[in-house]
């Protein structure tokens, strides 16, 4: 999977025992990608001593407050790993 | 427990100590080398780093260009040297403001920041109630710190979750066309390179 900037996505709804870099308020939220970052070691890999992490792209994901929130006029954007998102 | 209260970073240094006991203990560093890494990241790290790339943005569109395309890019050609995510370094992305975005920086999940352009972060940045409610309600936040936006202005913030640090390029005041760089870059704080200032 690779998104383009201006994807739609959908942030996986998951509960993983481990750690994750994967705020909660986003998870089960829809999203644009605004950026792609770069290719990085997934955290919740790294942080489970799993060796080689798998290294993936992470992406700049945009929400809109209304959506994670039921109000507001504001975005918020969260960089988010490819195992987190789902397109659209 | 009474004393925890008055000294509430106490558990936490506590914690820190022992680890990094544990650390040397196993060899992976000693005392010196983590001292000298502490020295060298307070002496060198501070906002007026940033305020000079946010300065050279205002007054050279290409630059500007550069900043927000390749923020590490951006700031090797300023003179500091940023290392890369895969050498403990970080990607520095820099979201501009404008007459119509104003745009704020949080870590939710901890305090992530670019310390070496911004200097150590202030104690509020870390705080349960900042990283909380900065992206349910921005706009209160901002007005709590002085920060009063037009109606039209839409906030964009920005949760500093990967190996990509943010800094916002505030917008360039008006009447500062006379001004040289480095007044320009005294405009800029700490707070404006973080969103929660305009300057």
């Amino acid at each position: 999977m690779s998104l383009p900037a201006g994807a739609r996505v959908r942030v996986r709804a998951v509960d993983p025992d481990h750690h994750t870099r994967m705020p909660r308020y986003v998870r089960g939220q829809a999203g644009e990608v605004v950026a792609v970052l770069g290719l990085w070691p997934l955290p919740d890999d790294s942080a489970q001593g799993i060796v080689p992490p798998r290294v993936e792209t992470c992406y700049a994901v945009r929400f809109s407050a209304a959506d994670l929130w039921g109000s507001g006029d504001h975005f918020v954007t969260v960089d988010l790993w490819e195992s987190y998102l789902d397109q659209l | 427990m009474t004393s925890s209260k008055h000294h509430a970073d106490r558990p936490a240094a506590a914690r820190t100590r022992q680890l990094e006991e544990r650390l040397i203990a196993a060899g992976l560093t000693s005392d010196d080398e983590i001292d000298g890494f502490l020295t060298k990241l307070y002496t060198s790290a501070s906002p007026v780093n940033g305020a000079v790339l946010a300065a050279r943005a205002w007054t050279d569109p290409a630059y500007r260009e550069l900043l927000l395309a390749d923020g590490n890019a951006a700031a090797a050609e300023a003179g500091f040297s940023l290392a890369p995510p895969d050498r403990g370094g970080y990607q520095l992305q820099v979201v501009a403001n404008t007459d119509h975005v104003h745009n704020v920086i949080v870590c939710t999940l901890c305090s992530c920041y670019p310390v070496s352009l911004l200097g150590p972060s202030p104690g509020w940045y870390k705080s349960f109630a900042y990283r909380s409610r900065t992206v349910r309600e921005p706009r209160a936040v901002l007005a709590e710190f002085g920060v009063t936006l037009r109606e039209t202005a839409r906030i964009s913030v920005w949760d500093s979750t990967s190996e990509a640090r943010y800094m916002v390029l505030p917008a360039r005041p008006a009447g500062t066309e006379l001004l040289s760089a480095g007044q320009l870059a005294a405009l800029v704080t700490r707070n404006g390179l973080i969103g929660t200032a305009l300057v």
